[in-house]
Order: structure tokens, then C-alpha cells, then sequence
């Protein structure tokens, strides 16, 4: 079994390509960067990989909206190849500006299997910037990769993170079919929509989302900052009490998880 | 040029949070508005249908989920106002740079729509009962700035700014022959070019030689190259004081210090953009710390963001090429709370400038994806006219490209943004006073940036270095494409085609494409061989880049457009031409004496006074603002404890995903020292940045420093004088300390002229402290961690209360400044460093501003846990009070947590360095500081809480739990 290649978008102003990158070659991945300009000039690239990744950061900008306009691009360039990926058995995941892209792709949480925009990511209600670590909740939810019922620290760092969904009817939908993959919780572990632990006032706390087939993953909080045990914010309290550090930081056990389904699917 | 008008509006059920802010500040100016809407404004070519425009607007301007649109066809009739509701509109004044607007260009082909001209604006519906003349003034203050941007009141925008008029393109000759000295001023002070009369004679001796007159682009070369800001006269230039020349200031203190310790991690020391030490056996860590004073002054947004592209970019070009890891910001600004009527005409207000300060670096470092993981924040009222913008960046590159070399022959490339009209004249603006009237005179010189061009750049670089295809490197900064170009063919020559460089606009005449400061612009030195594999990665990467020219072995520095010749200069006078310049300096110690104050009755609240000092309280509203975990290096957040809200002493970072190898970085500032000794203002930026650093893990013996100044009026020999005097003193202490400094800036002239008035800074040095630890994992945070281990206090405490906080809340300056002891100085952060190493602390933290006890409750506060103290137990010099124990600044000071089993070995691994134990740390949630078994102070968490985050608490959200 050989590690599945995974696609690392690259974009003017994607700028968590290097941290991604390091977290998926970590996890056993064969993770390879691909330029939107290569990807454009040959889409059909796109179906030797296992998995799309599109990073954070500021594409184009975050111009007219966060993500706005490189999603335009890949819905124009690359339209139905992408649906397709996902046929053939592809997986995606989308971190903060990642899936800001994502949900403007219509790719997430495409309930009907159509590339329409659902949801909106939009500016948080503090109305500024914020980084700040964040405790969330993986939910029963439909992706094939993420483990559930886990308690998972990451930090969150946007300024467009409260996710409103279209209407009230699909708010509900997102809540009862397992598309609300990823949510902030309290110190006791409830769902909330209190600041700071929701960092954006996102009703419903939802801080990710899955898509239909539960092969798509995108969140605003940062997986990729959180894998590595000197990550976490409280290390030297965890060496003071254990003696030692774990081998990983709280955000590894999603690349893992993506590369061990990735593989054994292929 | 008539267009298409789309605006977009948040549907009225959802929060509208741009608008909201609108009516807050207009409500703030005094306005009786009851409701403000905002509205998002586009402006498209008329070329367009209808349903084009409709179809563009669906899908990409407004939001499916939260938006719904207007569309105004071109030369549609523009109706009234509704009744009670008056509409303004910002948008940017022709020339400035609109990056949206290229985005939307983007989104437009991207969509099979033709490319038309573009434009974007912000429009607010504002209802209340408000006069129009009065809501004109207060939009132009307050939701505008008059430097970039235009307010049209009632007015809707129509159309676009044309492509630019024809460009002036003869060849001027400027005869200067004829002119006396008053006229060679005259000419100087008429043009901007900053240059005094002794400069402009020996202009006019090098062309009264070559027995022509100088070309208008040869003088603006010369301004550009000698300014202050290019050439650091004052500080490289001849000094009198007290009855000594002192040749080159610099020389003798600064470079002397690194010359005589000359330590082996200095690989590139003063000769390129930022300072080189060694990381690991493979890659060396660059920095560099810029100043970005005047442009913040006026436009503290733009002011601030360009400041932190530019030392980006300096980084960037450093060696052969580095990679940005991290961004420090330190700024210094008038208290936000400062009464309008005291803030002098010409000058914006204190609270503006700071946020406006914070969402420049915000919105530029955060796009860039470059941590911002360290900095401080410092008040003082003379600030008022001239804030201090510090930002400063660092880079990882391997060691074997830290040197580069022009080749004869090489093409002259060009990369990153177009080149306009914007930032003409900032090297000679930065080299004036500011003024009433600065404002409205130097609008030219300042810019907004676009850090998404500078990222684009940046890739394209980066890639470019690991392919190897260039053999030198520079950003263009100050004095633009002159100074870049002028500084790469120093010992060489060039010859460049000017209308070769792609413009924003029409219409430059060739010698401001020469000066502009366009940002987000590098030039690269490339060999034949390499020049089309380098403009394939560019064109990879979406980065613009052009030849602009040829370095040659001519000796001349040629500038031509279109052929014809603009400027041919003699190389070695531009570089070597510039007279020494001599300066008088004396220092006169001001008369001052310590206060007699009644005993000190409530230490409680005299704590909880110092805890709400500006200077001392939380900067949490500001650091969560900026991305500080980007790139995944870091190891020690900028706020740590078991809330993540306790302030952390320098930042940590792993810059080799992978390996536990880390910088620890941190910095040192203390203004209000300055008006009591400049002196002690000097030594103790050095110890602080120091401690910082080792108390956070560092090593003292694999530690470089930077300096930067800020001061006054240096033409007044006084406050030259101070200046002198600050650097002999740093000069001695980083002798003592064997800290080499590896790079260093400075910003003279921070001067505020009102009328008569002049508003002078307090002389400034900036210490920002680098060092390079084998293991991350033996650094620590300032947090507590345990219920019963104890505190111990290394370092010596003695009676220093002048320029403390605690006499600052008292109304107070003092006399009786700290002073560092320079062999008990370096036995503390010698000491220290090896009990972090043996691991014997599970927390350290330095004692400054507001001393031991501001110290013992922010240890405290971050470890949720109390605290007991006998102050009666500290080392100090002399009999000393318990208000003089808590609050005295004396420097050389860590607070160490230690457990008490750890007790004998932290003592083996102190030596004889004094330290004693001054209390433990307890359960539950009070702070008690005693005096010989009697309580002299209690408080609880909470109350040290609330004083110390209510100050800059601006959103109100930081406090939000404790009161809940």
C-alpha cells in the first residue's frame, strides 16, 4: 500500500500550504504542492491524487468575500471535475480559508448533490480578526474520516467565521443529518454560542461542516497548528504532570485518519 | 469615464457590523444618528449589458446568503435622497492603489466576462436628525482619511478614473551654478528634497566640475541617496561633545561593540538588509527592525501596514534570499484616553492612531501568513504628534546564500507591483519635522499596501533562491528603484530603460517612476543563463516582472526613457559624495528630585492603579488581532496560563517544522526613563530585552541584539547630547553583557511643531533580543503552575521609584532612575539561563514596569492561583520599605516558581548570584504581599483581573466572564 497522493492547493494568498504539507507527510501521506495556474492548465491532474487540500490563508486577497474569487475561479476552471473527484472516490478537506472556498464552491455541505451556495461564512460578530484556541466537538456526522465523539483543542484565526446558513430549514437539516461535523463547545463540553468559545457567534456552534457523502471536511479552526505536541497551548503543564509530551498535538489525528482512509480505499 | 454602479446591502435581518461601527463613531463625533446602513459599492465599465452586470453581481459582489443588490446603469438619472436618511460615500482619491478592484477584474475574466475598467467604494445611509455640513466633517474624520480618500456627500459615485494624462517626458536641466548658499536652501526646501546647504554646495562643486548643470532626476537621485533615512548622517557623522570629536557615533559605540566581541554566530553583520546569525549547521536566522513613524502619523493604517511590507521585504531580500517566519511590532502612542482639546491641530487623535495602527499590521502581516508573536505597547502625551511605529521581521535562509554578489553583465529584473504615483518623496519626507500643515503638504508620501501583491512576490522569490537564479538581491524600500538600483551598482555601474516599468497609470514623467515608493516592488540582479527560467517562475507564480536594466562596470549610474538619457551619475559621488556632516552636541542632566509623598495607606489599590497604567495593562484587545500561530512554529503564545490570558515575556518559535531548535525572541522600551537619564533609558532597554529572553529560556551567550532610535530634534545639540549619552551607555552594557548587535535603524526628528509649541518625543532606543536555544522543551512561560512551590527572587532590589509607574499614577516623575550593575547584571541572566537548562523552574518572569508586584499578580493571574509574599525577605541595597519593595523598578530582576524539592538544585545552579525566597504559591484566589509578618496588601484574582484588562479593553469583551 503506498501513501496516497494528496493535492496541496496552491493559490496567490493560500499561506498554510507549508504547515499542511508537513502535517499530511507526517501522517504517511505523499502530499505534493499543485499551483491553481498548473491545476487550471490541466485539470484532469486533479484525479491522480486521493485527496484535495486547500489551505488557509488570504486567496486573491479574500477580496469581494473570504474566498470568494478563487472559488469562482475553480467553479469556472475546473466546474463538474470536482463532483467527479468525489465519485471516483476522492476526499477534501478545506481549512479556514479553505472552507470559506468550499462553501462558496457550493461543494459544502452540498445537501443535494448540486454545487449551490447553502451557507455563507461571514464576518464575526466581534467584526474583527481573532486568533485564539478554541475546544470543539467532533459530532455523529456523516464523513467517512473524521473519528467522532472526540473532544479536540485547535486554534481559531479568521475574521469571517459565523456560519449562516440559507434558512431555517436547512439550518435544521445540517443539525439532524450529520453534515454539522465539527462544533465549539464549553468547558463542559456543550454546544455553545457564547464568546470566546464561539469565537464568531456561529448559530448553532457550528464550526464545520461535512457534504453528503461525507467525503468533505472543511472548519475554521486550524488542525494544521495543533499537530505537533508543543503546539498546544498548555505543553509545559501536560510535561509537568505526565513527565513526558505525547507524540502528537490534537490536530494530527485528522490528517491520520484522512491518509488511513485514503489508503485503504485505494 | 461613466459606469455601472452596483451596491450591495446586507438583507435588513442580519447583522450589519461595518454599519454598526459607523454609527458608533459618528455617534462618538457628537452626532445625533440614530441608524446607519452600510452599503458596499462597485463601480463597472459601461461596456457591460445589463445582464451581464446582473449576472456578476449575483454571483460573485453579493453574499446569496446575507446580501441583496442595486444596479445603476450608467448616466441613470441619480434620485434624491429618502427622506431623513443621508447618504455619504468613501472612495479612494484617483492614484491610490485599489487591489479589491483588481480582484473583481479577476473574477470578472475568470467568469468569460470582458475586462473593463473597475472601481470599488463604501457607502453608509446614515438617518438622525444630523446637519449635512456637520456629517460631512465628522465622515471625513472618522470614516475617512482626507489622505487616500475623497467623502462625496449626497452625490453618488459615477464614474471611473481614466487611464491617466500624457506623461511629461522632457529632460529637465537645473542650473544651480548661479546660486548662493540662501538659494541653494531655496531650491532644496522648494523641491522636497531634504538637503541642507553644505549638501547642496557640494552639488554644485561636483557639477560646476563636470561643467554642466544637474538633470532633475540627478538631483532627486542625490536627495533620495543622501537622505537621513538612506544614510544615517547624524549618526555616522562627526559629533562635539564635551570638548571630544567623536568621529562616526555609530562607529564608536554601536559597531564597536559587535567589532571588539566579534562572536562566531554573526555571519552578516551592517552589510546587508538585516542582520545574519547562525541557526543550526544548515541555515542562519536574519532580522531587522524598521521604524514607520511619519507615514503612521498621518494615515496610521496605511502608515503601519506599508511599515510592516517594507521590513518584510527587507527580510526577504536579505542574503540571497530569506524566508519571512516571524513579524514583532512594538508602538509607543499618546494615552487613547487623552482630552480632544489637548491634541494639537494637525495631529489625529491617540485612540485613532492606535487602532488604526493595530488594524494596519493586522491586515497586512495576517494576509502576508507571517506569525506576528511579539511586541509591547508604551504611552506617554508626547507622543501625541509623533507615534512610534516599530515593526520588525525575521527570516530563516541557508547560511551558504548569506552572502551575494552583483555580477557585470546580470539583467536588472524587476518584480512584484506596478508603479505609480504614490509614496514620491517618503525617504525626504521621514527626514523632516512634522507639522500643522504635514497632513495636507506630504499626502504623496504616503501609500496603502497590498499584501497579497507582496505575497505573490514573496512565493515567486522564495522559489527563485531555491532554483538559484539570481546572484543579488534588494527590496526596493525608500528613494524606490534610485536607491535600490543605485545601491546594487555601488563599485559597478548600470544602465536602465525606465519605460520598460509597468505603471498603474499614465502619466508619470520618467523621474517619479525613478523615486516612487510603490510598495511590494523587488529587484533582483540576474545572470543571462537564469533570466528565462526566473520570469517563467514569475509568470508561474502570477507575479508581474520586467528588465529593467543592465548592470555594467561603468562606474555611472544611467537612467534613460525611451533612449533618451535622464540621469548619468558619477557612482562613487553619489555613495562617497555626501560631506561629512559635524554636530554639536551637549548634555545637560534636567534638574529633578524625588517627590515627598505622604506613606504609602492603600498598597491594594496603589497595585491595582499601577495594573490600569496603559503601559502595563493587558494588551490582549490588540494580540488576538493579529495571527500569531501561522505557520505552526510556535512554541510560546503571546498570552499564556491556564486561560491563555497571562502576558508571556518573549515569544518562542521552532522555524524547522520538526525540530525542537527555537528562536526565542523579545524586546525592551522604557520612554519615560529617557526624561530622567537618557542613560538609564539606554542600559535599561538592553537588560529588559534580556531578561525577557532568559527568563523565557534563552541563552545570554547566543543572544544578538538590535537597536533602534527614536528621537528628537537632533539639530538641537541637547537632545543630541541625550543621544550620545544613551549609546555610550548601551554601548558599555552590551560590552559587559557580550551581546553583539547585528542590525540597527534610525528615526531622527520626531518633532511636532504647533505654532510656537514644540511637542518633543522622549529619546527612544528599542532593544529587540534574538536567541537560539538547542530545545524548546526548556523554555517556559510566566504563568504559576503549582499550589506550594516557591517563589524566588534573583536580583537585587533597591530604592528606584523615579520613572516608575507607581509614581506616574501618583502624578509623579522622581529622580531616582534604575541603573543596571553590569556584573550583577550578567551573573542574574547567567544564573537564570542555567537553572532553566537544569530545569529547576516550572515559571519565570521579569520584574519591570510596576516592579516585584505587578510581576507576583501577573505570575498569578496567568496560573489562576494565589500568591503569599514576605517582602520583608528580599535582597535589597539598603533599608527599604514595603512601597519601595513592591514598586521599585530596579533592573536585574527574574521571579522564579520553583518547587521546593527543586529548592537545592536551583540554589547549586544559581551560584552566588543573590536571590532569595520571598513567598510560595497558595490555592484559592488572593495575592497577599506582608512586611515582617503584617499584611500590607490583599487582592483576589478578579480585582487584579478587571484593573489590569479594563484599559484596552475596547470591544468590551475581554472582561465579559468576570463579570459575568
Amino acid at each position: 500500500m503506498s501513501a496516497p497522493k494528496i493535492l496541496i492547493l496552491r493559490a496567490p494568498g493560500i499561506n498554510c500550504e507549508r504547515e499542511t504539507h508537513f502535517a499530511f507527510q507526517r501522517a504517511g501521506g505523499a502530499p505534493e504542492y499543485v499551483h491553481i495556474n498548473e491545476l487550471i492548465a490541466d485539470p484532469d491532474r486533479l484525479f491522480s491524487y486521493r485527496v484535495l487540500s486547500v489551505p488557509g490563508g488570504f486567496a486573491y486577497g479574500d477580496d469581494i468575500a473570504s474566498g470568494r474569487v478563487l472559488a469562482q475561479e475553480l467553479k469556472h476552471k475546473l466546474g463538474d471535475r470536482l463532483l467527479q473527484f468525489l465519485d471516483r472516490g476522492g476526499l477534501a478537506l478545506g481549512i479556514c480559508n479553505g472552507f470559506q472556498v468550499l462553501v462558496r464552491l457550493g461543494l459544502l455541505p452540498c445537501t443535494r448533490g448540486k454545487l449551490e451556495e447553502e451557507v455563507t461564512l461571514t464576518h464575526n460578530l466581534s467584526n474583527h480578526y481573532e486568533c485564539r484556541w478554541v475546544t470543539l466537538r467532533s459530532e455523529q456526522s456523516r464523513c467517512v474520516f473524521l473519528e467522532q465523539g472526540l473532544t479536540l483543542r485547535w486554534p481559531a484565526a479568521h475574521g469571517e467565521g459565523r456560519l449562516v446558513p440559507r434558512d431555517a430549514q436547512l439550518a435544521a437539516l445540517l443539525r439532524d443529518e450529520g453534515f454539522a461535523a465539527l462544533r465549539y463547545v464549553d468547558e463542559h463540553g456543550k454546544p455553545t454560542t457564547t464568546y470566546p468559545q464561539n469565537p464568531n457567534g456561529s448559530p448553532e456552534a457550528i464550526a464545520g461542516l461535512t457534504d453528503r457523502t461525507g467525503r468533505v471536511l472543511g472548519m475554521m479552526p486550524h488542525p494544521d497548528r495543533a499537530f505537533l505536541p508543543t503546539h498546544m497551548p498548555d505543553w509545559r503543564r501536560t510535561l509537568l504532570e505526565k513527565g513526558e509530551l505525547p507524540l502528537d498535538g490534537d490536530g494530527m489525528g485528522l490528517f491520520r485518519a484522512m491518509v488511513r482512509v485514503a489508503s485503504a480505499e485505494g | 469615464m461613466q459606469a455601472w454602479r452596483v451596491e450591495i446591502l446586507v438583507r435588513p435581518s442580519e447583522p450589519d457590523p461595518v454599519g454598526d461601527y459607523a454609527r458608533k463613531s459618528l455617534i462618538a463625533a457628537g452626532l445625533a444618528v440614530s441608524a446607519v446602513r452600510s452599503r458596499r459599492g462597485f463601480l463597472l465599465g459601461a461596456e457591460l449589458s445589463a445582464q451581464q452586470v446582473h449576472e456578476f453581481a449575483k454571483a460573485v459582489l453579493a453574499d446569496p446568503v446575507l446580501d441583496t443588490f442595486e444596479i445603476h446603469a450608467p448616466f441613470a438619472e441619480v434620485t434624491g435622497s429618502v427622506r431623513g436618511v443621508q447618504r455619504v460615500s468613501v472612495l479612494l482619491r484617483a492614484g491610490v492603489t485599489d487591489p479589491v478592484a483588481q480582484s473583481v477584474q479577476k473574477a470578472m475574466t475568470d467568469m468569460g466576462l470582458p475586462r473593463v475598467a473597475t472601481g470599488t467604494y463604501r457607502a453608509f445611509d446614515v438617518s438622525g436628525n444630523v446637519e449635512l455640513a456637520a456629517l460631512a466633517l465628522a465622515t471625513r474624520k472618522s470614516l475617512a482619511n482626507a489622505v487616500l480618500q475623497d467623502v462625496l456627500m449626497l452625490q453618488l459615485p459615477t464614474s471611473l478614473p481614466g487611464a491617466g494624462g500624457e506623461p511629461d517626458l522632457t529632460v529637465q536641466s537645473i542650473p544651480i551654478a548661479h546660486l548662493d548658499q540662501q538659494g541653494l536652501e531655496q531650491l532644496s526646501k522648494d523641491g522636497g528634497l531634504a538637503l541642507d546647504a553644505m549638501e547642496m554646495t557640494a552639488i554644485a562643486a561636483h557639477y560646476q566640475q563636470l561643467g554642466r548643470a544637474p538633470m532633475r532626476m540627478e538631483l532627486e537621485t542625490l536627495a533620495q541617496t543622501w537622505s537621513e533615512h538612506c544614510k544615517h548622517k547624524t549618526l555616522t557623522g562627526r559629533v562635539r561633545f564635551e570638548g571630544k570629536v567623536i568621529d562616526n557615533l555609530l562607529k564608536a559605540t554601536i559597531v564597536h561593540v559587535t567589532n571588539t566581541l566579534d562572536r562566531d554566530f554573526c555571519v552578516s553583520v551592517f552589510v546587508d538588509n538585516a542582520g545574519v546569525i547562525r541557526f543550526d549547521d544548515e541555515d542562519s536566522i536574519c532580522i531587522k527592525v524598521e521604524t514607520h513613524n511619519r507615514p503612521s502619523a498621518i494615515e496610521p493604517f496605511g502608515g503601519a501596514g506599508t511599515g510592516v511590507g517594507g521590513v518584510i521585504r527587507d527580510i526577504l531580500g536579505t542574503g540571497k534570499g530569506a524566508r519571512p517566519i516571524a513579524n514583532t511590532d512594538v508602538f509607543c502612542f499618546a494615552p487613547p484616553d487623552m482630552p480632544a482639546a489637548k491634541v494639537p491641530q494637525g495631529c489625529l487623535h491617540p485612540r485613532t492612531v492606535l487602532q488604526g495602527v493595530v488594524a494596519g499590521v493586522r491586515d497586512y502581516g495576517n494576509p502576508m501568513g507571517i506569525p506576528t508573536v511579539n511586541g509591547s505597547v508604551h504611552f506617554d502625551e508626547n507622543f501625541v504628534g509623533n507615534p512610534l511605529v516599530y515593526v520588525g521581521n525575521i527570516g530563516i535562509l541557508k547560511t551558504a546564500r548569506a552572502q551575494k554578489q552583483v555580477q557585470v553583465g546580470d539583467h536588472i529584473v524587476a518584480l512584484g507591483g506596478r508603479t505609480g504615483r504614490d509614496g514620491i518623496h517618503g525617504a525626504t519626507f521621514s527626514s523632516l519635522e512634522l507639522h500643522t500643515n504635514s497632513e495636507t503638504v506630504s499626502s504623496g508620501a504616503v501609500q496603502i499596501g497590498d499584501p497579497i501583491t507582496e505575497r505573490k512576490a514573496m512565493d515567486a522569490v522564495l522559489r527563485a533562491a531555491d532554483l538559484d537564479l539570481f546572484s543579488s538581491i534588494t527590496d526596493c524600500g525608500a528613494g524606490g528603484f534610485s536607491s535600490a538600483v543605485g545601491e546594487m551598482a555601488e563599485g559597478l555601474g548600470a544602465e536602465v530603460e525606465l519605460a520598460r516599468a509597468p505603471l498603474k497609470y499614465q502619466g508619470l514623467a520618467p523621474w517619479e517612476i525613478w523615486i516612487s515608493e510603490a510598495q511590494e516592488r523587488m529587484v533582483l540582479s540576474v545572470p543571462q543563463d537564469k533570466l528565462q527560467r526566473l520570469l517563467e517562475v514569475c509568470r508561474e507564480e502570477s507575479c508581474e516582472a520586467f528588465v529593467l536594466g543592465t548592470f555594467t562596470d561603468s562606474g555611472r549610474l544611467v537612467v534613460k526613457y525611451d533612449g533618451q538619457v535622464h540621469a548619468d551619475l558619477d557612482l562613487h559621488f553619489l555613495h562617497k559624495g555626501l560631506p561629512i556632516r559635524e554636530r554639536e552636541a551637549i548634555y545637560i542632566a534636567p534638574k529633578l528630585a524625588d517627590p515627598v509623598l505622604p506613606i504609602e495607606t492603600d498598597h491594594a489599590a496603589a497595585l491595582l492603579a499601577t495594573l490600569s497604567d496603559y503601559s502595563v495593562c493587558s494588551k490582549e484587545w490588540i494580540v488576538r488581532q493579529y495571527d500569531h500561530e501561522v505557520q505552526a512554529s510556535s512554541a510560546n503564545k503571546p498570552m499564556c496560563g491556564v486561560k491563555n490570558d497571562g502576558p508571556a515575556d518573549a515569544a518562542v518559535i521552532m522555524p524547522k517544522l520538526g525540530s525542537r531548535r527555537g528562536v526565542v525572541l523579545g524586546n525592551g522600551l522604557n520612554p519615560r526613563y529617557s526624561k530622567i537619564d537618557p542613560a538609564a533609558m539606554a542600559e535599561c532597554a538592553l537588560d529588559e530585552a534580556m531578561r525577557n529572553v532568559i527568563a523565557t529560556g534563552g541563552d545570554p551567550d547566543y543572544t544578538a541584539v538590535l537597536d533602534n532610535y527614536c528621537w528628537g530634534n537632533t539639530r538641537n545639540p541637547e537632545r543630541l547630547g541625550e543621544l550620545v549619552r544613551a549609546s555610550f551607555a548601551i554601548r558599555d552594557l552590551a560590552l559587559a553583557y557580550r551581546t553583539p548587535f547585528v542590525s540597527g535603524k534610525d528615526s531622527l526628528h520626531n518633532e511636532f511643531r504647533d505654532g510656537d509649541r514644540v511637542i518633543s518625543i522622549p529619546g527612544c532606543i528599542l532593544v529587540t533580543a534574538l536567541s537560539i536555544v538547542p530545545d524548546v522543551t526548556r523554555t517556559l512561560t510566566s504563568d504559576c503552575k503549582r499550589i506550594g512551590s516557591l517563589l524566588v527572587l534573583v536580583g537585587v532590589t533597591k530604592n528606584e521609584l523615579g520613572g516608575s509607574t507607581y509614581w506616574k499614577t501618583k502624578g509623579e516623575l522622581g529622580a531616582s532612575v534604575p541603573r543596571v550593575d553590569h556584573q550583577l547584571g550578567r551573573q542574574v541572566l547567567q544564573g537564570v539561563y542555567r537553572a532553566t537548562q537544569a530545569r529547576c523552574a516550572l515559571a519565570a518572569h521579569d520584574c519591570s514596569e510596576g516592579g516585584l508586584a505587578v510581576a507576583v499578580a501577573e505570575m498569578a493571574l496567568g496560573g489562576r492561583l494565589g500568591a503569599k509574599i514576605d517582602l520583608g525577605a528580599v535582597v535589597s541595597q539598603g533599608e527599604l520599605n514595603s512601597t519601595q519593595r513592591m514598586f521599585s523598578e530596579s533592573q536585574s530582576r527574574i521571579l522564579l516558581e520553583v518547587q521546593k524539592h527543586r529548592l537545592p538544585d536551583l540554589i547549586a545552579n544559581l551560584l552566588d548570584t543573590p536571590h532569595a525566597v520571598i513567598g510560595e504559591v497558595t490555592s484559592g484566589d488572593q495575592v497577599e504581599f506582608a512586611m515582617h509578618g503584617k499584611s500590607v496588601a490583599k487582592l483576589s484574582l478578579t480585582q487584579i483581573e478587571r484593573a489590569w484588562k479594563r484599559p484596552l479593553d475596547f470591544d468590551g469583551t475581554l472582561l465579559e466572564e468576570v463579570q459575568k
